[in-house]
């Protein structure tokens, strides 16, 4: 039965569920709902929450392991000789799960009957062009033993599928039935259905949270894999970044690491005065009718895709520089790609996060300290240099932090406008290039995935991963410390 | 009730500081304030007593402008400092308000050391030539808030982390150090406890000397205790103005005898 009908089944359970669960209430406290303890809706929710969280649960986790064991069912059958000179099992096994899709198909087309694709044998037809005319076209001659596997592999299959089935809809049975059982009328279904609500919302959460140590952990194995090949003191003590795919390059982080900090460095330098003169002229000078046109406008620049801006680098931004600093220029720039490019239009890219968040921060500041102020005689400028950014400083600090967060982990602004040079310069205008666009390059591209080339990659992506995390943690830091200052 | 010991002296100078004629205030289409005329004078304190929503907090904002920060709130008729019109457009409201100045309802330190707090309007006006003289002033605005010998060890300490009583004295402070001439209090002592309340009333006692105090206060007790002349708001009307003795012990209008008698409110 396939996954959705299985899903389709439980939510129709739940809902004859929570209208069992709702009459079978009402009916308990004789038709007067004032003696039942919660309202009847919460009967009926109590029922379908105990027809499905059980029901789901188990098929997610279903989900996940069948094509674990019956993988590991399928690789049992192959024997040692099966794996041919130069080929890996996982190959194998690719063209195991190719011919069980080829003789499900053929099945479905009606060129083979079920039980025949259960005992069909290769001496007795050519499989491969069978499987061919049901569209799955297999590279090798299939072996006896790669045949039995794949036969192996639908039967475990179609056998897990059908406990599957059996098991979600047993279990959301079983559930509705105990929860049906509970329910008269001085059961607390109200308080059941908070906690259950409860469950449901902490399993979001640590989702989240789970995710997030996944990858973490994937990026932990992937750099120990590549720190087993490379010498670490390589790759934090070289100065040069030389990756040549038939070995003997020279990965060395900092020409890719300065190029970030450079990047950023600029991008800061353009977007943290512009982005906060903005918040200070929109939260303090700026009237009802023009605040209400300009925010939202500045916040248009947020939801810029970030690939659009790389497109405005390279179009606009790079040949502009180039006309001025260029060799028909100053003769300071060779291409358009550079360190400002990139820079610049990364600084226009952050302008919202800076403003957006300084913004609400200042206008957090209470209006007591404004009044005080001027009531001493204070002008604007005054009062905001003097009262309003100290107190505001904290999260001011805090969103700057964000916005370099978010620059050091741009990808697609780099790789348009800054230029695929890495190198060691202090010219802003010579083409450099960043951890994340390096990331990128390394693993796009068919290089064999356990070289030191590719894997140098999740290096990149630890390293990265430290950097913007330690900023965050330090920006949280800031903002817990200062915030209630003038509370 | 007008048997306050901080009663020293009568109103001793009939020289007009402020005079404020058919002044009208209107916020959007609300009008505020009706036809308010008023003498107040120097070295004296008046003190503003009228239910809730009267309009005696806006006609108090009206006298150093700070309802210009108020984008719908529109002001009419005459009011005159010295007999110089204060909405005359060739004034400078930052330059009235250090004339002006004002405390507020709720305590409202900076977010930097007492010192700072202090020394935040003789800074920006650039009262003084050095950091001796700096200091000086806000010993000396210090010791007129009557705060100077709980403070005077911790001058760094943040104005933010005193007790509330002390935060309105240091806010007081914070007025009397730009010298104004004039000194406005919005319900000073609403957010006290009744000892920080007669620390504060001591010490308007004492600012009158030099400047003429106009406070707004929902405690007729506090009004009789500190004040030399009372005015009545009543829905944005002044009902009554008067020596405070006259007001409380035999009001002219019945609206006032009314509310000072706790009839109305």
């Amino acid at each position: 039965m396939p996954v959705l009908w299985l899903i389709l089944i439980v939510l129709a359970l739940a809902v004859a569920g929570y209208v069992a669960g709702r009459a079978r209430a009402i009916s308990g406290a004789g038709d007067d709902r004032r003696a039942l303890h919660s309202l009847p809706s919460y009967y009926g929710w109590n029922v379908a929450m105990k027809v499905m969280v059980p029901a789901f649960l188990v098929l997610i986790v279903w989900l996940i392991a069948q094509p674990f064991i019956v993988n590991t069912k399928a690789t049992s059958l192959l024997p040692e000789s099966a794996i041919p000179e130069g080929s890996t099992l996982g190959l194998v096994m690719s063209d195991v799960r190719r011919v069980a899709d080829g003789l499900d198909l053929s099945v479905a087309q009606g060129l083979l009957s079920a039980g025949d694709a259960a005992t069909l044998t290769v001496g007795g037809s050519d499989i491969r062009a069978m499987l061919g005319s049901a569209g799955v076209a297999v590279g090798t001659e299939i072996t006896p033993e790669v045949l039995a596997a794949a036969q192996s592999y639908r039967s475990t299959n179609a056998t897990g599928d059908l406990l599957r089935s059996i098991v979600v809809i047993g279990l959301g049975l079983i559930g509705g039935a105990l929860a049906l059982a509970q329910t008269n009328p001085d059961f607390r279904a109200r308080n059941a259905v908070e906690r259950g609500i409860r469950a449901i919302l902490v399993g979001a959460a640590s989702l989240a949270i789970l995710t997030t140590i996944g990858i973490v952990l994937s990026l932990v194995f992937n750099t120990i894999e590549f720190f087993r090949i490379y010498p670490a003191s390589e790759f934090f003590g070289s100065f040069t970044w030389s990756p040549s795919f038939g070995g003997g390059s020279q990965l060395g982080i900092w020409p890719l690491l300065w190029g970030t900090l450079y990047i950023s460095l600029i991008a800061l330098l353009v977007s943290v005065p512009i982005g906060l003169f903005a918040a200070v002229y929109l939260s303090e000078y700026a009237g009802p009718k023009f605040r209400a046109v300009a925010k939202p406008a500045l916040e248009l620049l947020a939801g810029i895709p970030t690939i659009v801006y790389g497109l405005f680098a390279l179009l606009t931004v790079g040949p502009l520089l180039l006309s001025v600093f260029g060799r028909d220029g100053l003769g300071w720039m060779q291409a358009g790609t550079a360190v400002m490019t990139a820079g610049l239009v990364m600084g226009i890219m952050l302008i919202p996060f800076v403003s957006s968040l300084s913004d609400d921060i200042i206008n957090a500041v209470p209006q007591s300290l404004r009044d005080g102020s001027y009531g001493l005689g204070a002008t604007k400028s005054e009062t905001i240099k003097q009262v309003i950014l100290p107190a505001a400083l904290p999260g001011i600090v805090g969103a700057i932090l964000l916005a370099a967060s978010r620059a050091i982990g741009e990808t697609m602004i780099v790789v348009m406008g800054a230029g695929a040079a890495a190198r060691l310069s202090l010219n802003p205008f010579d083409a450099m290039t960043t951890v994340t666009a390096k990331i990128v390059s390394q693993l796009t591209g068919d290089a064999d995935f356990a070289s030191p080339e590719a894997l140098v990659a999740f290096a990149l992506g630890m390293t990265l991963f430290v950097m913007t995390l330690g900023l965050n943690v330090f920006a949280l830091f800031i903002v817990r410390k200062y915030r209630e200052q003038y509370d | 009730m007008y048997d306050s010991p901080l009663r020293k002296t009568e109103v001793d100078t009939n020289a007009s500081k402020i005079s404020a004629r058919d002044v009208q205030v209107y916020y959007g289409d609300t009008h505020a304030i009706k036809d308010v005329n008023v003498e107040i004078l120097d070295k004296t304190v008046t003190a503003f007593i009228g239910p809730s929503g009267c309009g005696k907090s806006t006609f108090l904002r009206t006298l150093n402008r700070m309802n210009d920060t108020i984008d719908i709130c529109r002001v009419e008729g005459l009011i005159e400092l010295d007999g110089e019109d204060i909405y005359d457009k060739r004034v400078d409201p930052v330059q009235l308000r250090a004339k002006v100045g004002m405390v507020f309802q709720k305590p409202n330190p900076f977010p930097k050391s007492i010192y700072d707090n202090v020394a935040y309007g003789p800074r920006i006006h650039g009262l003084a030539r050095n950091k001796a003289e700096l200091d000086e002033i806000v010993e000396k605005a210090l010791r007129r808030g009557a705060i100077w010998n709980e403070v005077k060890d911790r001058l760094d300490a943040p104005g933010t982390g005193l007790s509330g009583g002390q935060q309105q004295r240091l806010c007081i402070a914070r007025a009397v150090a730009t010298e104004p001439e004039v000194l406005l209090m919005d319900e000073p002592c609403s957010a006290l406890d009744p000892i920080a309340t007669s620390q504060v009333e001591e010490l308007i006692d004492e600012l009158r000397e030099n400047y003429s105090v106009v406070i707004v206060t929902h405690s007729m007790q506090q009004a009789a205790r500190v004040s030399q002349k009372t005015a009545f708001f009543h829905l944005g009307n002044l009902v009554e103005y008067g020596d405070t003795s006259q007001i409380f012990t035999n009001p002219v209008d019945p609206r006032t005898e009314s509310y000072i008698t706790g009839r109305i409110g």
